[in-house]
């Protein structure tokens, strides 16, 4: 009664894959926090991280969260190929009830927990940079939203070793989802652990769409901020008109399965057509807030790796606005097979099409950027020309399958899995690490290895392609998505020839960690010390690397678009730097446990409330509640940085800056 | 030639694409005041608030016709309660309107009693909701009848705890302003406060209307 449904029971005991795993990743992570604790780092992270409210830090926490959780997504996926490889006419290695919790943990994994953090982590990152603001709008909250998202992560990651995951897909359709067919806990983990996260998204949505709006330097007028910006702008409104309406989808399946309503069962009038309607209409404009700050990554980087404005900036801007209006009205061709009518499926069909227009504007864009530029192959722009060539081919079997007929045929085959996979890695994962290649040096002061950098996009591109082409063949083969085994002789070698190029996936991942490992420990040949290191041209590029806590010593004053490449001409025509600026003292928000101690109440709270555990449940809400109105009530909210403080560390700035108007100093 | 003069053309002309003007923007001064900021942010999380409501909305209006063979709205609604309870919502909210008349006076006596007046009548409101709800559940109308029920009693159900969640909120900034007066702090909580009170007054409009006045006309 104590703890609810939570017994021995519920640890894979008989189970030697889970219970390996988990064991291996509880060794891990206790690892760790003795190795913290040996090294005595505590205070520092706690201090320092943990309790931070600065933007860049929350930023670089959410990538790091994603990139771990990227290990955990693949780890599925590469047994999810071996398995296939291996399961024709055969039972291969993994029981069915297993492999039904992988596939959907793979997918709930990749998009919540990786894809996301990825961007929202960028967005956080840079954004306020680039607008020459000192901080997002609400910092504590934006803690808040990190930590909320760490919740979902970790309740998704407990029930690899305590009790089980869904088995009903990434997004959990009913009245399979429903407590009558899945009576497990591990429904009940897939809702709260995303629940959570998405309140974290929400209030993340909610803080940038503000800062966007509302804290712009002066003179950075709407048609003068940089694409990145408007694409999280359109990105961050997406996020606060759809995540809503997830958190009420989710809430009636709660309450199906916790009180015995009848939202989506298939008795006393319920409606499982309903809940995919509902789920759609959150998730299609959830592709949409992936992708477009993805197109916002690439459009900065091909235009400075290319030395030439962006072309088409304003049609730029309409596009990813126009993505923005009509992401809301396709959602219906997730399910044109659900019987809707040809009028229906018609009109769907056509919007989904008209979609691909703005997309098309935009590729048009950025390949006349591109055009009659100097272009710099470095490891960033490789990533947006792998993305561009890979997305096109994504893009048009997407729109094939906007035809309805043509998607009865293709309808849940590999095909559409080849599909998505084709967007999302080649458009999210691709812009993910561009951006992590362009931006990894103004977050800590010093470039990544390039050969490994490049190494890492080799595998992943020839990886991709041989991963999935072969599922597109097979989607057009008749082969449905999530067979554990099937019994086609001819399937067999194309899941084979999928499963090499998930190795060679793997192989690009372990570029990626090796390229982190030798670039910190060979930092010093790769040192940013003018904060400019590609010669860019947005603000961020005007600060140092990395940006001190309050981001500009003084908030910059912007004359035309491209803020810092019309500053930096200027100051190199005339061959000396701007005037020395008067300095101010500057007041920045103080660090708080706040968002920390919330989410730990939140977990405990999930965690309660999935095993059922009522008193916890109780403490737990207490206990969040209790945490913010302590936050409510303290008096000191913010530190002051003297002004003496602010002028030495600008002229720090402005010393290594010589070289740049003055190149003959570089030598 | 003709290029370069077409584009310093455009750069010229306001109106033009490829307009690069210099110089600040005269609708642009830079960062907003905090009181802006946080008003604006907090009506963004008001906005995606309704969109919240909207798919319980939507879930009421596909399944309203759900009876499973139960009960219809028109057999249960007590239309007169529900009267009296939009009543002392709507009450309510005046007096928060009050309030911030008395925040604005910086009169602390009548800010307290006002907000007094706010939180009291939204707890009568609560009260007849529970006691409408108890009923209901007692003469076997509950949410696990059927699907209408289900998405009434959540539609519903859902409004009435943001109620709560706002009388919480309400007692918490009274004490703040007894402990702390009228710091800008708490008159920019005090503002969202007002904002969120007004905003479920809202949703109880599309309640009272969509779920009532129409559930006892069908």
């Amino acid at each position: 009664m104590l703890l609810g449904k939570l017994s021995l029971d519920a640890l894979p005991l008989h189970e030697p894959i889970p219970l390996i795993t988990s064991i291996v990743l509880v060794l891990g992570i206790l690892g760790i926090l003795a190795w913290i604790t040996a090294k005595g780092s505590w205070p520092y992270l706690w201090n320092e991280w943990i309790t931070s409210v600065d933007h860049k830090r929350i930023g670089v926490m959410y990538f790091m969260l994603g990139f771990v959780m990227l290990l955990r997504g693949f780890s599925d996926a590469i047994m999810m190929r071996a398995q296939q490889a291996l399961a024709y006419n055969a039972p291969g290695y993994l029981p069915p009830e297993h492999y039904d919790q992988i596939f959907s943990a793979h997918g709930s994994i990749m998009i919540f927990f990786v894809a996301m953090p990825f961007m929202i982590g960028l967005m956080n990152f840079v954004v306020p940079l680039q607008i020459g603001a000192r901080d997002v709008a609400f910092p504590t909250f934006n803690s808040v939203s990190l930590w909320l998202t760490a919740t979902g992560v970790l309740l998704a990651n407990v029930s690899l070793a305590v009790g089980e995951f869904a088995r009903t897909g990434w997004l959990a359709y009913p009245p399979l989802s429903e407590l009558k067919f899945s009576p497990g806990v591990g429904v009940d983990y897939y809702l709260w652990s995303l629940q959570l996260s998405g309140i974290g998204t929400l209030m993340s949505g909610i803080n940038l769409v503000t800062t966007i709006l509302k804290m712009r330097a002066p003179g950075m007028s709407y048609t003068r901020m940089p694409v990145f910006c408007w694409t999280a702008l359109a990105s961050n409104l997406l996020i606060v008109a759809a995540f809503p309406i997830l958190t009420a989808t989710f809430a009636m399946l709660l309450l199906d399965r916790y009180l015995g309503f009848h939202f989506f069962t298939n008795n006393f009038g319920g409606n499982p057509m309903m809940y995919i309607n509902l789920i759609w209409a959150w998730g299609h404009p959830e592709v949409y807030i992936l992708i477009l700050p993805a197109f916002g990554v690439f459009s900065e980087v091909i235009s400075t790796f290319s030395g030439k404005p962006l072309f088409g900036y304003r049609s730029m801007v309409a596009a990813t606005m126009a993505i923005c209006i009509l992401s809301f009205m396709v959602w219906l061709h997730h399910f044109f097979t659900m019987g809707a009518g040809a009028d229906v499926n018609g009109f769907f069909g056509i919007m989904t099409m008209i979609i691909a227009v703005p997309t098309g504007v935009k590729v048009f864009n950025w390949l006349f950027t591109m055009y009659g530029g100097r272009i710099r192959f470095e490891v960033p722009i490789l990533w947006a020309i792998g993305f561009m060539v890979t997305f096109v081919i994504g893009g048009m079997t997407g729109v094939l399958m906007a035809v309805p007929p043509v998607d009865f045929v293709l309808h849940n085959s590999l095909f559409l899995i080849a599909h998505f996979h084709n967007v999302v890695i080649g458009g999210v994962v691709f812009g993910a690490f561009a951006g992590y290649t362009y931006w990894f040096p103004k977050a800590f002061g010093f470039r990544l290895h390039e050969g490994l950098g490049k190494a890492a996009f080799w595998f992943w591109l020839i990886g991709f392609y041989v991963a999935f082409m072969p599922l597109y063949v097979l989607g057009l083969m008749g082969m449905t998505r999530r067979m554990q085994h099937y019994d086609v002789a001819d399937w067999q070698p194309w899941l084979i020839v999928a499963a090499c190029g998930a190795v060679l996936i793997l192989c690009g991942i372990i570029c990626h960690i090796a390229q982190l490992v030798v670039s910190i420990r060979t930092r010093a040949q790769r040192m940013d010390d003018t904060g400019d290191p590609w010669d860019g041209r947005t603000l961020e590029w005007s600060t140092t690397s990395p940006p001190p806590a309050f981001n500009f010593a003084v908030v910059p004053d912007v004359r035309g678009e491209e803020a810092y490449w019309g500053a930096k001409r200027k100051a190199i025509q005339a061959g000396r730097l701007a005037e020395e600026p008067k300095y101010e003292a500057i007041e920045m928000p103080r660090n708080s446990p706040t968002g920390f101690v919330a989410a730990f109440f939140a977990t405990i709270t999930g965690f309660a409330l999935i095993w059922h555990i009522w008193w916890m449940v109780l403490m737990g809400l207490f206990g969040a509640f209790a945490t913010f109105v302590a936050f409510a009530w303290r008096d000191v909210e913010e530190f002051e940085v003297p002004a003496e403080e602010v002028a030495r560390m600008d002229r720090e700035r402005r010393q290594a800056r010589l070289v740049i108007v003055n190149p003959e100093l570089r030598a | 030639m003709s290029a370069a003069t077409s584009t310093a053309a455009a750069a010229q002309n306001p109106h033009r694409l490829g307009y690069r003007g210099l110089g600040p923007h005269p609708s642009d001064h830079g960062r907003s005041p905090k009181r802006i900021i946080v008003g604006y942010g907090f009506w963004i999380f008001l906005l995606s608030d309704f969109v919240m409501f909207s798919g319980f909305f939507a879930a009421f209006a596909v399944l309203s016709g759900a009876n499973a063979g139960g009960p219809s709205g028109r057999e249960l609604f007590d239309i007169h309660n529900i009267g009296v309870e939009t009543g002392c919502l709507l009450l309510s909210s005046v007096a928060c309107g009050m309030a911030s008349l008395a925040v604005d006076a910086r009169n602390a006596v009548w800010t307290q009693l006002m907000l007094m007046v706010t939180g009291l009548l939204g707890l009568v409101f609560i009260v007849l909701e529970v006691r409408e709800f108890s009923g209901l559940i007692d003469q076997g109308a509950g949410p696990q009848r059927s699907a209408f029920l289900s998405s009434f009693f959540a539609l519903v159900g859902c409004h009435g705890l943001h109620v709560s969640a706002g009388l919480l909120w309400l007692g918490t900034m009274m004490a703040q302003i007894y402990a702390k007066g009228f710091t800008p702090n708490m008159i920019r909580r005090f503002m969202c406060f007002s904002l969120f009170w007004h905003a479920l007054d809202i949703i109880w409009v599309g309640v009272f209307t969509v779920v009532y006045l129409m559930g006892v006309a069908r």
